[in-house]
């Protein structure tokens, strides 16, 4: 369902100032190589003895595998992956002719395809066999059924991990413990036979605190957008930024690294009064504030991005950017309560947020970043998303007063990516956009 | 005179809308997109160059009423049929040159000789009977050169034939014509405007040296001879993002259509457009400015193109489904509004032994029924409420819209539905061409124009 | 309904309860629950979406549990197409219609049982489109351990409680829980009655009626509902048998969204006797006895029975088990020649299921064949060439080959 890209700009032309640009490529440069390396140890994890869990983004315990040195591998990222390097097509057809329906999630289709063209990752190397599939449910019913499928193919344990819908608005204490519980008496301890070691909740303490370390600087990221104009692009720039954190490096020290520089270079965009990188080089004017709801389309990444930097339009906020963790309203994870803050984090990210919560979110987003318009990506696989977008929208119109746009796409089948009518849609929206503010200025 | 022009490239026509510069309609031109916007963005604007010139003659005969005598706008009406007439004869001469050009282009015919005298024959007795078509008693069924040629040389052929007791065949004579008119057709000719008026005019007033003759051939030659200044243009429509239009020059059709009808029914606050492939629903402010809108989704289901796909089903005319529907006794549930299984859907309620009637006025208020939950989806209606775009010709949608409306929102909402209302868009085009233009910051039409006019530009065929 | 329907025999003796059923059924604005408000004034009705809620919980504390299944064929969709993209199934929209054009007024609340995320997303939408209407999610476990996922079902039940008793619904009371789970146990035991007369004697209820009979269900109180099985029942076995030479099938993926009637019927028409299906699976979701003697704590039971007893189907994760395995046992117990897949177009639950159970049951060589449809599909001829010739292919060589 979520996700983000984890290699560093494929296709982005570089900006001319090569000199003075260098400081934003060293984050860059830096993740690719966090990313090749994390590849490196998949493609030898056998023969290095080491084990491979593979997990989803949305609720992924990324600490807790680390803490007992398994690899996570991401299949919604391998999916998206593919769909950026046009390899998704053929996997969902692939996956269509084995009998699964043209109805259904993409990234399901396209990781089964993947798969069953011989399980290529995203850097040409084959992905290990996974030890065990850690099944965190959380916020995507179609999860539980992935595995499932998964589970068919691989000789392997499945753990699951049930994190309750904040369905009434809010994280009860039953639900906390009820997480934890499963954490206790059932995930560690299936991670734990898988890994053949014991947990050690130091180790896992350790992490947490820098996960929080690094949670902190991200959200400083975020919050440069509220400068004029914004130095960053908080969605199509914003998958690059929670890449290392939403994958296998949150409680890390390359992850604490990795948003420390970043930070100092959005900072410095800042001094320079500089707005965002964008695929043509840095953005000249900042003529549009946009929030943005539901995930990217990644086969046509690039022509999406630039349906919006070329007509001087800025993403200062969105919420895709928040799937693998909600840090934004003020959760970090605990080193104290390890277990605990585990449980907090799965059921604080967004996707497990209920409507009316997902609607309060975007708009105080669209205060907090004085955004001039809001604009909803719906896309056909993911239901958890798009089911209720259009309430949300007019919701915010009317408690906003900003308006609001509408496009349709998919997450990775090619299909489902109308160019001309999406470019339609979001020149007309922005075209309104203009008009009103000519209006409301004359 | 100075004008705005604007351009609507839509997937089916396309409609360009010339404004003065008080913002008055000074002329409009319509024509099939061709899938060649070029040829049909050129052709348009000719059309309405036309027409501007018209509504200048029209302007000069109120001013000089006095002189002239009688009805001016009777006159300024005769004229135009006759304008019509002379250029059908001189697009009859092109036809003429093709066909000779086509019978020399053929290759291993022994009977050239008996055809070439035959096709002339032909074309004058076309020429012959051409004033009947444009004496203003409505005469003719189309507008439009293909169709009117074509009867006309079937009819030509039949006689010219039989009179030749079989030695030239119907057939051989109207396999050239296939062959020589589409090419004619999509050639855009330049045509010179004064030459064809002023014989025009002297077709209706002899050079009789009358105050009154010489009067209107004054106001023929001010109309002709005027210059026409095009001072600022916007394109929009489905096609604008295919042609070389300069980016400042291009607004998207949700923009112009909403303003457009806002210009024809000032009172208007909500748009629905549905056109061939898609519908928009658009809310819009007291002076015209889009505040909100939502289009259909990628599937074209319960556009234009879904009651062409019914037509072709039925064997019946689009413009034939409409008022059949309204002979309905009753409404037949129809569910799809896929056009994929609407045919299926349809011939199994046929089956059933259904009435045509009643599962047309069933498909239409499935229609209707996704063009209300887009407008729910766009914020509902408000009065006045402006129902724009090719299906808006249609009786039968109209009906079931007003149902609608009253039903789920309120019979004091006004319905505006306008016959012209297929010039909305380029309408709204040429106001935002008239806002460049005051604005210091005009746009002007590309140079391709002039090319395709030269004939540089390649135009295939539909 | 404008497929041809055969016309009802006047000597059938289960005519009038069918007929009764249908009018039932039929009536989407649910007077029936009005009716009940009028004889029990001052309690609660409250709706709940497929596929389970538990039942006797709400019949505990006084309230009618009412079914609320879309509108199936025979409403406009306006106001609900407006909530939705294309390519999410049908039933939220005339779900959401009829809350929008008053049809659902007699409900005092809705519940929304984790099934897919379209309903629960469904239940934000209500929170925010009717606020002074209960809704609430409910998250039915997906641990089955009863220390983890049964504990925090039975912290979820007791805040339903919380929630409906500060809404007017009665104190909960153990005792009356109790009673209440009885009463469910009995009418259980009628509908399997029902089933298994399906099972031995097909030719003599139809599964579209079996339909009608156990939807019922959804708007009356449980005994009554028992009297209406029971009733149907007794009448069918008066029938006269007949002769009959169709295929035995399973029907599955239809538990949320509902096939239209007419579906169900061209099914049958074309040769195949549905001998078990997961249509509006709710009242059959617990296999057996919800288990819960003098003594023991009904909220832990119907816990029990949730974690031990719920039906393998699609919303429901497998975890050690094989999947479709329980699919496999099924068409060996009634002794069906095949399963027809006959899922709602974009039903994420049951076409993501779908390919794990064709894999086992191409393991059994058990026939299959899959169609879709929406609630409201009016057009039923492809499904009956479809049907046919897989009956056919059955009764020939014995597969769908």
């Amino acid at each position: 369902m979520t996700t983000t890209p984890t290699t560093t700009v494929p296709h982005v032309n570089r900006p001319r100032e090569v000199e003075a640009d260098a400081a934003k490529d060293d984050s860059q440069l830096r993740q690719k190589q966090m990313i090749s390396g994390h590849f490196e140890k998949l493609a030898t994890a056998k023969e290095d003895g080491r084990k491979v869990a593979y997990t989803f983004v949305p609720g992924n315990l990324t600490e807790l595998m680390l803490a007992l040195d398994m690899l996570p591998v991401l299949p919604e990222i391998n999916a998206l992956q593919s769909g950026m390097r046009k390899l998704s097509g053929n996997y969902i057809t692939e996956a269509e002719k084995l009998g699964h329906s043209e109805d259904v999630c993409t990234y399901v289709k396209c990781d089964i395809g993947m798969m069953k063209s011989g399980n290529i990752g995203p850097t040409g190397t084959k992905l290990p066999s996974p030890d065990i599939l850690l099944l965190s449910y959380t916020g995507c019913f179609t999860f539980m059924k992935w595995f499932e499928l998964l589970k068919q193919e691989y000789d392997c344990p499945v753990t699951m991990l049930h994190v309750p819908y904040q369905g009434d608005g809010h994280i009860t204490p039953e639900m906390r413990s009820y997480v934890v519980g499963q954490l206790e008496r059932e995930v560690i301890p299936a991670l734990e036979k898988a890994a053949g070691k014991k947990l050690d909740l130091d180790r896992l303490s350790e992490l947490l605190e820098r996960s929080r370390r690094a949670e902190d600087d991200l959200v400083a990221v975020w919050e440069s957008a509220q400068h004029r104009p914004s130095p960053i692009d908080g969605y199509f720039g914003g998958v690059y930024y929670i890449g290392p954190i939403f994958s296998a490096f949150r409680g890390t020290q390359d992850a604490i690294d990795y948003y420390r520089m970043l930070r100092g270079e959005v900072e410095e965009r800042i001094r320079k009064g500089q707005g965002p990188v964008t695929p043509d080089g840095d953005a000249t004017e900042e003529k549009y504030r946009l929030v943005v709801e539901g995930p990217p389309n990644w086969t046509n990444f690039f022509d999406f991005w630039r349906m919006f930097s070329r007509e001087g339009a800025t993403v200062v906020s969105s919420t895709y950017t928040r799937v693998g963790g909600l840090y934004d309203t003020g959760f970090r994870h605990d080193p104290k309560d390890p277990l605990g803050t585990l449980a907090d984090y799965c059921l604080g990210c967004y996707t497990n947020l209920n409507l009316p919560m997902r609607t309060k979110l975007l708009a105080s987003y669209i205060e907090k970043y004085q955004a001039d318009g809001f604009l909803i990506n719906s896309v056909k696989s993911c239901n958890s998303f798009s089911a209720g977008q259009l309430l949300m929208l007019r919701e915010l119109e009317r408690k906003t007063g900003v308006p609001g746009g509408f496009i349709e796409s998919d997450l990775v089948d090619p299909r489902y990516f109308g160019k001309a009518n999406i470019e339609n849609r979001v020149q007309s929206y922005l075209q309104m956009l203009e008009a009103r503010k000519t209006r409301a200025s004359a | 005179m100075k004008v705005v022009v604007g351009v609507d490239l839509g997937s089916t026509t396309t409609k360009a809308v010339l404004l003065d510069e008080q913002r008055r309609i000074v002329g409009r031109g319509i024509t099939n997109s061709r899938s060649n916007y070029e040829v049909a963005c050129a052709v348009a604007r000719e059309e309405a160059l036309t027409a501007s010139r018209f509504t200048m003659l029209e302007r000069e005969l109120v001013r000089r009423a006095s002189e002239l005598g009688g009805d001016p706008m009777a006159r300024e009406a005769a004229l135009r049929e006759a304008f019509r007439l002379e250029t059908y004869l001189e697009q009859l001469g092109e036809l003429h040159e093709e066909l000779e050009r086509v019978l020399k282009s053929l290759s291993f015919i022994s009977d050239r000789g008996k055809l070439s005298p035959a096709i002339r024959d032909v074309v004058d007795t076309m020429r012959t009977e051409a004033p009947k078509l444009f004496d203003g008693a409505g005469g003719r069924k189309s507008d439009f050169f293909r169709d009117l040629a074509g009867s006309g040389y079937m009819a030509a052929a039949e006689v010219v034939s039989s009179a030749s007791h079989g030695a030239v065949g119907y057939e051989r004579l109207t396999s050239v014509f296939d062959r020589a008119i589409l090419d004619v057709e999509t050639r855009l000719k330049s045509r010179d405007f004064g030459v064809l008026l002023r014989k025009a005019a002297l077709r209706l007033t002899a050079e009789d040296g009358s105050a009154a003759g010489r009067a209107l051939l004054e106001a023929v030659e001010f109309a002709a001879g005027q210059p026409i200044d095009e001072m600022s243009f916007v394109g929009t429509g489905y096609g604008r993002q295919t042609l070389p239009f300069p980016k400042q020059a291009v607004k998207s059709e949700i923009l112009c259509h909403g303003r457009g009808a806002h210009r024809v029914f000032p009172g208007t606050r909500t748009v629905l457009d549905i056109g061939g492939q898609d519908t928009k629903a658009i809310q819009v402010d007291d002076s015209g400015v889009v505040t909100s809108f939502q289009m259909n989704d990628r599937c074209a289901a319960g556009c234009g193109r879904y009651l062409g796909y019914i037509a072709d089903e039925l064997n019946l005319g689009l413009h034939e489904l409409g008022p059949l529907a309204l002979g309905a006794e009753r409404t037949v549930k129809v569910n799809s509004t896929c056009t994929v299984f609407a045919g299926a859907e349809l011939r199994e309620r046929l089956g059933l032994g259904e009435r045509r009637e009643d599962i047309l006025a069933g498909l239409h208020r499935s229609i209707m029924l996704r063009a209300m939950s887009l407008l729910a989806r766009s914020g509902g209606i408000d009065n006045e409420f402006t129902f724009t775009g090719g299906v808006c010709k249609n009786p039968m949608a109209t009906k079931v819209l007003r149902e609608l409306v009253d039903e789920n929102y309120s019979k004091d909402v006004v319905l505006n539905a306008h016959a012209d209302s297929i010039y909305m868009g380029a309408l709204g085009a040429a106001l935002f061409g008239v806002d460049d233009l005051e604005a210091g910051r005009p746009a002007i039409l590309p140079t391709f124009v002039e090319k395709v006019r030269a004939g540089a530009a390649a135009a295939p065929a539909e | 309904m404008s497929h041809a329907e055969v016309a009802p025999n006047p000597q059938d003796p289960a005519l009038p309860v069918l007929e009764r059923a249908r009018r039932l059924v039929d009536d989407l604005r649910f007077g029936e629950v009005s009716r009940w408000k009028e004889r029990n004034p001052g309690k609660l009705a409250i709706g709940y979406m497929p596929i389970y809620v538990p039942r006797p919980l709400l019949e505990g504390i006084g309230c009618l549990p009412v079914a609320v299944f879309g509108g199936g064929d025979q409403v406009d969709i306006i106001k609900g197409d407006s909530f939705y993209q294309s390519y999410i199934c049908h039933i939220p929209r005339s779900t959401l219609e009829l809350a929008l054009n008053g049809s659902l007024d007699s409900l005092d609340g809705m519940l929304f049982p984790s099934i897919c995320d379209v309903i629960r997303n469904l239940s934000g939408m209500w929170q925010m489109l009717f606020p002074e209407k209960y809704a609430s999610y409910v998250d039915l476990p997906q641990n089955f351990d009863p220390e983890l996922g049964g504990r925090f079902y039975v912290l979820d039940l007791q805040r339903i409680l919380r929630d409906l008793e500060a809404r007017g619904a009665a104190k909960y009371d153990p005792e009356r829980l109790r009673a209440a789970i009885r009463a469910e146990n009995s009418r259980r035991a009628a509908l399997a009655e029902l089933d298994l007369l399906r099972v031995k004697e097909p030719f003599r209820v139809r599964a579209s009626e079996a339909y009608l009979v156990a939807r019922t269900g959804g708007v009356l109180e449980t005994a009554e509902h028992e009297r209406f099985v029971r009733e149907f029942v007794a009448a069918a076995r008066e029938r006269a048998p007949r002769v009959y030479d169709n295929v035995r099938v399973l029907v599955r993926g239809s538990f949320c969204e509902q096939p239209p009637l007419g579906l169900i019927k061209t099914l049958e028409s074309a040769g195949c006797d549905i001998v078990d299906d997961d249509f509006q699976l709710g009242l059959r979701y617990i296999e057996g006895d919800i288990e819960c003697g003098p003594s023991d704590d009904p909220l832990v039971a119907l816990s029990n029975a949730f974690l031990r007893r719920g039906q393998a189907t699609a919303s429901r994760y497998i975890g050690d088990e094989e999947k479709g395995a329980a699919l496999v046992k099924s068409v060996r117990e009634v002794e069906a020649d095949g399963v027809i897949f006959a899922a709602a177009s974009f039903c994420d639950p049951a076409l993501l299921d779908q390919p794990m159970l064709e894999t086992a049951l191409d393991r059994a060589k058990i026939p299959h064949t899959s169609l879709k449809f929406a609630e409201n599909t009016g057009q039923f001829q492809v499904i009956r060439e479809q049907a046919g010739a897989f009956s056919d292919a059955v009764k020939l060589w014995g597969s769908a080959a």
